[in-house]
């Protein structure tokens, strides 16, 4: 765990930024690649996202309070995801056979109906109202908490409870929605 | 909270699990990270006056006084880096090479670091 006080030294605040960095590679490349939909692009913004934090990181650290710097380091993705989708006038794609599907457990019985289901729920993700996805990768892929991601999307906590509550119903409901017209066909 | 509920949030964890980044990626970066700004201090205590009188020994000394100044000097280097093959392919000779890495320098100093 982090420890609260604001390193004095470069030596320390570069120990402190390489743990950093190592306990939240995953996150920060798991909410990329979900965003961006392919692992290039996630690479790409990986780095990105580190290498501004390394920038701004002894001026977060003296802001957090010794909070938690996880949402921090997703805030600085998500705009760097926003600006990597206004450069280049594009939506992000669905990422579906490298991460979920691929690493997910199945049985074999299930298999080709599981992954049907997570298709749908996959494109169904990709669908959705930008804060909404953003909102359910930090959820389920990352593991945030309502507080943290409060805090990664600059929103109070109960604004963004409502917000993963109508995420997650208005998902559920699209991928009703595409199962009902497969059954109907 | 519903049956249904808890089912849906379940395969939502399973449709979204976490993407573990390439080996690579993680090597890069963490030896990039750890090593690049010790590395840059240490070019530039080592920097002689004198070593400047021959242009072959301006590119690594330049290139420290741009990056060496602390935080972002990571950002710096990687993206002067991924841009390498760009270069190579857009320069006929070591010398344009040169020339145009310490001109990409300049521009992501200028980028990354506008207020130094």
């Amino acid at each position: 765990m982090l420890a609260d006080k604001v390193p004095e030294s470069k030596a320390e605040l570069d120990a402190r930024f390489t743990e950093l960095y190592r306990k939240h590679l995953r996150d920060v490349y798991s909410y990329s690649y979900y965003r961006v939909g392919n692992h290039h692009d996630a690479e790409d913004l990986t780095e990105q996202t580190f290498l501004q934090a390394y920038r701004h990181f002894e001026r977060a650290l003296r802001e957090s309070n010794g909070r938690p710097l996880r949402p921090w380091l997703i805030r600085i993705a998500h705009n760097l995801a926003a600006n990597f989708y206004r450069d280049r006038s594009r939506k992000p794609e669905s990422a579906i056979e490298d991460a979920g599907l691929i690493s997910a457990p199945h049985t074999t019985e299930a298999l080709v109906e599981g992954r049907e289901e997570l298709k749908g729920i996959l494109e169904g993700v990709a669908r959705l109202p930008d804060d909404r996805r953003e909102a359910l990768i930090m959820r389920f892929a990352l593991g945030m908490d309502n507080r943290e991601i409060a805090r990664a999307l600059g929103r109070t906590d109960g604004a963004t409870k409502v917000l993963l509550h109508r995420a997650i119903r208005q998902l559920e409901g699209m991928v009703a929605e595409t199962t009902n017209n497969g059954s109907a066909d | 909270m519903s049956t249904g509920t808890t089912d849906f949030e379940a395969l939502l964890r399973q449709a979204l699990t976490p993407v573990e980044p390439p080996a690579d990626l993680a090597a890069r970066l963490t030896a990039t990270l750890v090593n690049l700004t010790e590395l840059a201090q240490e070019e530039l205590e080592a920097w002689e006056l004198s070593a400047m009188r021959d242009p072959r020994n301006w590119v690594r000394p330049a290139a420290a006084a741009v990056i060496g100044a602390g935080a972002g000097t990571a950002l710096v280097v990687l993206r002067v880096r991924s841009r390498h093959r760009v270069r190579r392919q857009q320069s006929s000779n070591l010398f344009e090479l040169a020339g145009n890495t310490l001109h990409d320098f300049a521009e992501e100093a200028r980028r990354v670091l506008p207020d130094r």
